[in-house]
């Protein structure tokens, strides 16, 4: 039955109720006991943000604290997960992931297709991504398109909490590697969510909202700000279709291509920084895919092309506003 | 002095905050009788058409097409021909000035759906309308792969002056998923030990599609609870089924797959909305809901046929038989099967009727049980 939980509680729901289903599914990071060793303290902190609390208790060994060494344990996870296990390995900041991957690019993406098709990989990388907690330029960035360019990751980056459980649920379930990202600031969000399981497929986009002038895609928080954006145009006469992938890889080309053929317009918003990134992925599939159907020129809203800056000023230009939508918005609506 | 009526943006649902105006079905100056369409509205769900609930001449036209408009706000007006100008505009200054539209937490502090166990299923239910006396509570029953919002344009206006009940059948909507059960007798073993639950000794029932074969298994099962049938599109009347519609509804797991089977059920095939291809694809991937159907569809229509035929457990039942002409999923042909039932096949309606033809439905069922 649906009732309203938040981002983070769906996550934990997620974890648990796999946990309970699967008894090879364990989970292992940095604090995500919160007490390692110390049987009761089932009011342990749970991670660095409380997303696995009560994990510990509930499923006694098989919530593992980690040491502080990310290339040590992604690769044991990735091991386990070899020899018949379901690890979902926290790694707290998508910004550490540079020391393990080695790990995760040339290991595990690549199992299934250098041992032709008969090793599976099925672990779960969580991580938190994102800027906007005043957190300097180690712990804010948005690195899902880095995971989204190697072939044989599965890229998840839910933008609510029913997405949130649904596709972490399918992530474990999942037989491939998954990088599954969650966005600091949607851990408060509040969402109706199902008490029972359900899976939300991987590259299946969700039509957040249909409109027929422009279509936005968004990625992860930035769907949320999509939205702000569409209802202040929306009182403007301008009616906006909102995209969100769910999941950068596989992505759903054909919910972003049937959109755009039909609005002729296409504004993609992406708190990356810009190069290389999901919003010239997507930009670029289209002007390929679709350029017969534009009527202007695609535009990006990103970040700048530089590290996410610590003063709190600049931090809150860096990133993406509902207001920079809209005047992208407005400036393919009305390209002549 | 002749009265003024306004007409505002209706609530269909728990969830509804905000409507958008699709056209007008009435001009101004239009004569409207009770129960006519004025205008259509759309909701995140659903598109369907706002009726009058008084006689009068459209004065009127206050919200227009494509303005998307709050629950409650006002719409248009209605009032007899020689109502003064100047009162209307007053009444419409005064409504505008005072209309505070709900809040999102308003939505929390209306009907609420609750939850009643029977034996090991917890069966979500909704009840609007008050209890009257000498007004058996009404029932309505959904039909397969449905939920009590089946009946959204039914519930609230047959409440008006008695309690009706709406219910999610085991393995739908909000109730319990995995219980087994495969037979009509069997879901009907749960609705018995719901009135049971809550109290409800002897009710109206009404029934679409699968819950019509569930209303006549009631009455065979336990004639005392029930004070009449209304039988809309219903199972149970005959042995044809569109075999491939319950095949393509229990596999489907994508809209692309979904979309043309939820076309079956209406007429006007444009109200399968995205959204809500995207809520029924959201129930089915609820873990259990797959074998559920599963189950429930081998037992009822196996082989494409309907198993169980219950035309003879209305005897003796004040019996409403309604049904769209054009069904393509149980055909109208069945609606003749009992005898002395009154009958009443709408043309150019399909299997989802109670929806698309709401307001005729709502007056044949409200005059039926009085």
């Amino acid at each position: 039955m649906a009732r309203k939980i938040t981002y983070q509680q769906a996550i934990n729901e997620a974890l648990d109720q796999e946990m309970t289903r699967d008894p090879s599914v364990i989970v292992m990071g940095e604090d995500v006991a919160g007490g390692a060793g110390s049987p009761g303290e089932d009011d342990a902190w749970g991670g660095v943000l409380g997303v696995t609390k009560g994990l510990y208790a509930k499923h006694p060994g098989r919530v593992m604290d980690t040491p502080i060494s990310e290339s040590g344990y992604i690769g044991a996870a990735v091991g386990a997960a070899c020899n018949g296990l379901r690890p979902v390995a926290e790694l707290m900041f998508i910004d550490f992931m540079g020391v393990c991957f080695d790990q995760i690019f040339n290991q595990a993406a690549k199992f299934r297709y250098m041992f032709g098709g008969k090793a599976k990989t099925p672990v779960v990388i969580r991580a938190m991504y994102g800027a906007g907690f005043r957190a300097a330029a180690q712990h804010s960035q948005c690195l899902y398109n880095m995971f989204t360019h190697v072939p044989g990751l599965k890229v998840v980056v839910p933008s609510n909490p029913y997405d949130a459980k649904g596709l972490l649920i399918q992530s474990i379930r999942d037989n491939d590697p998954v990088i599954f990202l969650e966005h600091k600031a949607l851990y408060t969000m509040e969402g109706d969510v199902p008490a029972e399981s359900y899976i939300v497929p991987f590259g299946e986009a969700a039509v957040v909202q249909e409109g027929d002038d422009v279509t936005i895609v968004a990625i992860g928080r930035m769907v949320n700000y999509a939205k702000d954006a569409a209802a202040s145009l929306r009182k403007k006469g301008v009616s906006c279709e909102i995209i969100d992938p769910r999941t950068t890889s596989p992505l759903d080309t054909d919910t972003i291509l049937e959109s755009v053929e039909r609005t002729g317009r296409l504004v993609v918003v992406d708190e990356s920084n810009p190069r290389c990134s999901m919003a010239s992925d997507i930009s670029g599939f289209i002007a390929q895919e679709a350029f017969g159907a534009l009527k202007a020129p695609i535009q990006m809203v990103t970040a700048p092309h530089v590290p996410v800056p610590f003063a709190a000023s600049l931090e809150d230009l860096y990133i993406p506003s509902p207001a920079r939508i809209e005047e992208a918005v407005m400036k393919v609506k009305e390209y002549r | 002095m002749s009265a003024i009526f306004t007409v505002t943006m209706p609530k269909w649902g728990l969830s509804m905050q905000e409507g958008k105006v699709n056209l007008w079905l009435k001009e101004v100056g239009d004569k409207i009788e009770p129960g006519e369409e004025i205008l259509e509205v759309e909701s995140e769900k659903i598109s369907g058409a706002v009726e009058a609930a008084t006689a009068g001449v459209l004065r009127r036209q206050v919200a227009q097409a494509d303005e998307v408009l709050p629950v409650g706000a006002l719409l248009g007006v209605i009032a007899d021909k020689d109502v003064d100008d100047a009162l209307i505009d007053d009444l419409i200054a005064r409504f505008q000035a005072e209309f505070v539209p709900p809040s999102a937490d308003d939505a929390d502090s209306g009907p609420q759906t609750q939850t009643v166990k029977v034996g090991d299923i917890e069966v979500r239910y909704l009840k609007l309308g008050e209890d009257a006396a000498g007004k058996e509570p009404l029932l309505l029953i959904h039909g397969f792969g449905g939920d009590l919002n089946n009946w959204l344009f039914n519930h609230a206006p047959l409440s008006e002056s008695r309690a009706v009940y709406a219910l999610d059948l085991p393995g739908h909507g909000s109730t319990t998923k995995v219980t087994g059960i495969n037979s009509l007798d069997g879901l009907a073993e749960v609705v018995v030990g719901f009135m049971d639950a809550i109290g409800l000794e002897c009710a109206h029932l009404a029934g679409h599609s699968m819950g019509g074969g569930v209303s006549l298994a009631v009455a065979k099962r336990a004639p005392n609870k029930v004070k009449s049938l209304s039988l809309i599109a219903s199972a149970g009347l005959g042995s044809e089924i569109n075999g491939a519609y319950i095949d393509g509804f229990v596999s489907a797991a994508s809209r692309n797959a979904l979309k043309p089977v939820l076309a079956q059920l209406y007429s006007d095939e444009s109200l399968v909305t995205r959204s809500m291809i995207d809520d029924m694809l959201k129930f089915k991937r609820l873990e259990g809901v797959d074998s559920a159907l599963a189950t429930l569809a081998g037992g009822l229509f196996a082989g494409g046929r309907q198993t169980a035929q219950l035309a003879a457990a209305a005897a003796g039942k004040p019996t409403l038989v309604i049904w769209g002409e054009n069904d393509r999923v149980i055909p109208s042909s069945h609606a003749t099967a009992i005898p002395g039932a009154t009958v009443k096949v709408m043309p150019g309606q399909g299997h989802m009727v109670q929806l698309e033809a709401a307001g005729e439905v709502n007056k044949l069922i409200g005059e039926f049980i009085g």
